[in-house]
């Protein structure tokens, strides 16, 4: 049948089970744009490109599926970069579309052409440039399947418009799609597992090191049989949070820079890591020449170029993790670990007393009471969308996720504006969840304009802005690192409340402890995206910190109260 | 642990598919990842659409696991063969135009031949010698001719090829993860 390019790109959209695309027009995208009305696709219009992409990275992680987003050639394609950016450190499945200029125009410096596949050639898994109608159907078919096997990542598909124009026959074709440098299906090798299986018995101070491998992989069940079946503790990385349950007596808690002391006290005296889906990023391992040191090590990636990258290994296995789990399970011994598990918990005593939860209600508010309590109103089930700093940091500490994908961060590029435009595409792939952004007030205001979209969709999140009036994270370090000065770190903000209620939606106000509980009911009752601005302790910090680069062990701890402070008002 | 951990010059022969922008994306992967090339050359094969690329780095033995595994990662990258370590016809291809005069022209002429160089192009006052063989030979001739005085010089950088009648499968069904041996053998 006789169609556009434009129909085209729908055509292979739907068919690939596209139910939504977040995008924003323009001249070079225009006829995609116009065919779309055609097709069963629901457009959400972003307020800036960077905010499309976000959604659809959101989207990509709240569902498992791809996201998509879509934007014009020249100044759209470019403000995706950072939103493409984020989704490749985070192995996120999202296909990016853009317009581009004519193909005759191409490399004259054409109105609103850049060479976008070159900017973001370092920043996708793969990317195109297809400027023949005729490679459209094929092309993007390919970009989804690259985009979602393997270690999943963003691709970029850049349509000339005179191909989006052209038309040609075509006809979907299900064969499945063959790349011939493409090969996203390692097989795991036998004696990888049995040398891993000798390395995992013979451990008596073992730790399971769980990455974002573990959700994307679904090994999720198979995990939990192995650990209990072994009885090895875990620990995970900021984006394998919820891929073990918190509320599991073997899940130990975040590792790294901000992870738990006991965490990282484990690690560092562990006798045999098991990192599975992670991959030894520099805030999780603090100085790599004191990392681990006694500690043999197993790593399952999918990804071969991250075995050995950081960290050297005894034994590297690549493939699926599912796959590896399912097939190390029933060939490991059942394992008792009672004095190393009564050793670690000996860890944590010294922890909990430090820990802020046990001070008394002083009439501050600590951004750790409201996360804790943001988890105890939502019974711990919210999908939660963070943005990045502070306030993530303590999300990860204190809201306590047992299940896959209701944690979404930025966890690899430590995108700033990332939380607002990924919420929204949260909600769009799970409607029925109960979606809270929280954010801090620097890194909300880089996209808050997507406020907007918020309230041209009708969609209900609801947005936590943690306003310390800093841009806290660094302050924090001015404070521990440079002697606190504090350089282009305050914040003169706007009244948020008024900023929600210019955009139709709800604006409340929380400023203590007492006060969490009516505003997180409030904002569950109300219909539509509330906005709620907890103004919390200007010159807190987070707890325990271990600095760039420093030994694991190497903590800075939180001071313990101190009488007649503000940290314990007796 | 039998590691050898000192840089030295890693060859790999690389089949890509003979697509625009492939060779942007070998060298893009090679500058990000902070990886030296020492020489790249490209050039067709007997299989249409298939280019061939031998690419020379500064690299240990972990590190050129890596940028195996990192070009791999490349979706037209076909296949990756490390040869630093196999019987291989290395050849690199200089052509050296040196100044003469009559009281030197012999001289030259007679250094070209020891080398088993060609004299491609002649007249009174320069000669072209095209040499070809392994780096280090070029390097000795140029060596030798220098103090006669280069007037300009283009090298093709090294290509290299396996001995034996077999040739690595272009396009193998399976490529097995390549995980370092040392690690393995600890």
């Amino acid at each position: 049948m006789k169609r556009t390019g434009a129909q085209i790109i729908w055509e292979v959209l739907t068919r690939e089970g596209v139910e939504i695309v977040f995008g924003y027009p323009g001249g070079a995208i225009l006829p995609t744009y116009d065919a779309m009305l055609d097709y069963p696709v629901r457009h959400v219009l972003t307020r800036h490109e960077q905010g499309a992409a976000h959604a659809a990275d959101g989207y990509a992680r709240a569902s498992g599926k791809v996201g998509v987003a879509m934007a014009t050639s020249g100044p759209g394609a470019t403000n995706l970069v950072t939103g493409i950016a984020t989704a490749m450190m985070d192995s996120s499945p999202i296909v990016c579309i853009t317009g581009q200029v004519a193909s005759g125009a191409i490399g004259s410096d054409a109105f609103q052409e850049t060479d976008v596949t070159g900017i973001t050639l370092p920043i996708t898994k793969h990317n195109y440039l297809v400027t023949r109608t005729e490679d459209i159907g094929p092309t993007l078919r390919e970009a989804f399947y690259i985009a979602r096997s393997g270690r999943p990542g963003p691709v970029l598909v850049d349509i000339a418009k005179d191909a989006q124009q052209g038309t040609v026959d075509w006809e979907w074709d299900d064969t499945p799609v063959s790349l011939p440098g493409y090969r996203p299906d390692l097989r795991v090798l036998p004696d990888e597992i049995k040398r891993a299986v000798e390395l995992i018995n013979a451990a008596e101070r073992p730790v399971i090191l769980a990455g974002h491998g573990v959700i994307m992989s679904g090994a999720m069940s198979v995990l939990r049989e192995f650990v209990e079946k072994t009885q090895i503790p875990v620990a995970v990385t900021l984006l394998g949070i919820g891929g073990f349950p918190a509320s599991h007596p073997l899940n130990l808690g975040m590792m790294g820079m901000h992870g738990e002391a006991w965490v990282n006290t484990a690690i560092q005296e562990a006798d045999l890591l098991l990192a599975f889906g992670m991959r030894f990023d520099d805030r999780v391992t603090g100085n790599l020449k004191t990392y681990a040191p006694y500690a043999r090590k197993i790593h399952v990636d999918i990804d071969p170029s991250e075995i050995n990258k950081n960290v050297r290994v005894d034994v590297g296995i690549v493939g699926d993790l599912r796959e590896t789990l399912e097939t190390l399970l029933p060939a490991v011994e059942a394992g008792d670990r009672k004095a190393w598990l009564e050793y670690i918990d000996e860890l944590k005593g010294d922890s909990a007393v430090r820990d802020i939860q046990r001070l008394p209600d002083s009439g501050h508010l600590y951004t750790a009471h409201v996360i804790n309590d943001l988890w105890h109103y939502t019974n711990g089930e919210a999908l939660v969308v963070t943005d990045v700093g502070q306030h993530q940091m303590w999300e990860a500490q204190y809201y306590r996720h047992d299940k896959p994908r209701t944690l979404i961060t930025s966890g690899g590029l430590g995108t700033m504006g990332f939380g607002l435009p990924a919420a929204i595409g949260a909600k769009f792939a799970r409607p029925d969840a109960e979606v809270w952004a929280i954010v801090g007030d620097g890194g909300f205001q880089m996209t808050a304009s997507e406020l907007s979209t918020c309230a041209q969709e009708g969609i209900k999140i609801n947005i936590a802005v943690i306003n310390n009036n800093f841009l806290g994270m660094v302050r924090q370090w001015q404070e521990f690192f440079y002697k606190r000065r504090y350089a282009a770190t305050p914040m003169h903000n706007p009244d948020f409340i008024k900023l929600a209620e210019a955009h139709g939606l709800t604006g409340l106000r929380c400023t203590s402890r007492g006060e969490i509980e009516k505003v997180v009911r409030q904002a569950q009752e109300t219909e539509g995206t509330v906005l709620i601005e907890f103004q919390v302790e200007r010159e807190d910090a987070v707890y325990p910190m271990v600095p760039a680069g420093a030994d694991l062990h190497a903590m800075i701890r939180r001071p313990q109260p101190r009488a007649g402070t503000a940290d314990d008002p007796a | 642990m039998a590691e050898k951990n000192v840089n030295e010059k890693q060859t790999f022969v690389v089949y890509v598919e003979d697509k625009p922008g492939v060779l942007n994306r070998v060298a893009s992967l090679f500058r990000r990842r902070a990886f030296n090339i020492e020489s790249l050359t490209v050039g067709h094969t007997e299989r249409p659409g298939v280019s061939r690329m031998t690419i020379v780095v500064n690299a240990d033995d972990m590190t050129a696991r890596r940028i195996e595994a990192n070009l791999y990662k490349l979706v037209n990258v076909l296949r990756v063969e490390n040869v630093t370590h196999e019987p291989t016809v290395v050849r690199d291809l200089a052509l050296v135009k040196v100044r003469v005069g009559s009281d030197t022209r012999a001289q030259v002429l007679q250094i070209a031949d020891v080398f088993r160089a060609r004299v491609v192009d002649f007249n009174n006052d320069s000669v072209i010698v095209e040499v070809t063989g392994t780096e280090s030979k070029v390097e000795s001739l140029i060596d030798v001719l220098r103090p006669y005085g280069i007037i300009e010089m283009v090298r093709t950088g090294i290509v290299a090829m396996g001995r034996g009648p077999d040739a690595p499968a272009i396009s193998p069904e399976f490529v097995s993860a390549r995980v370092p041996e040392e690690a393995v053998a600890r």
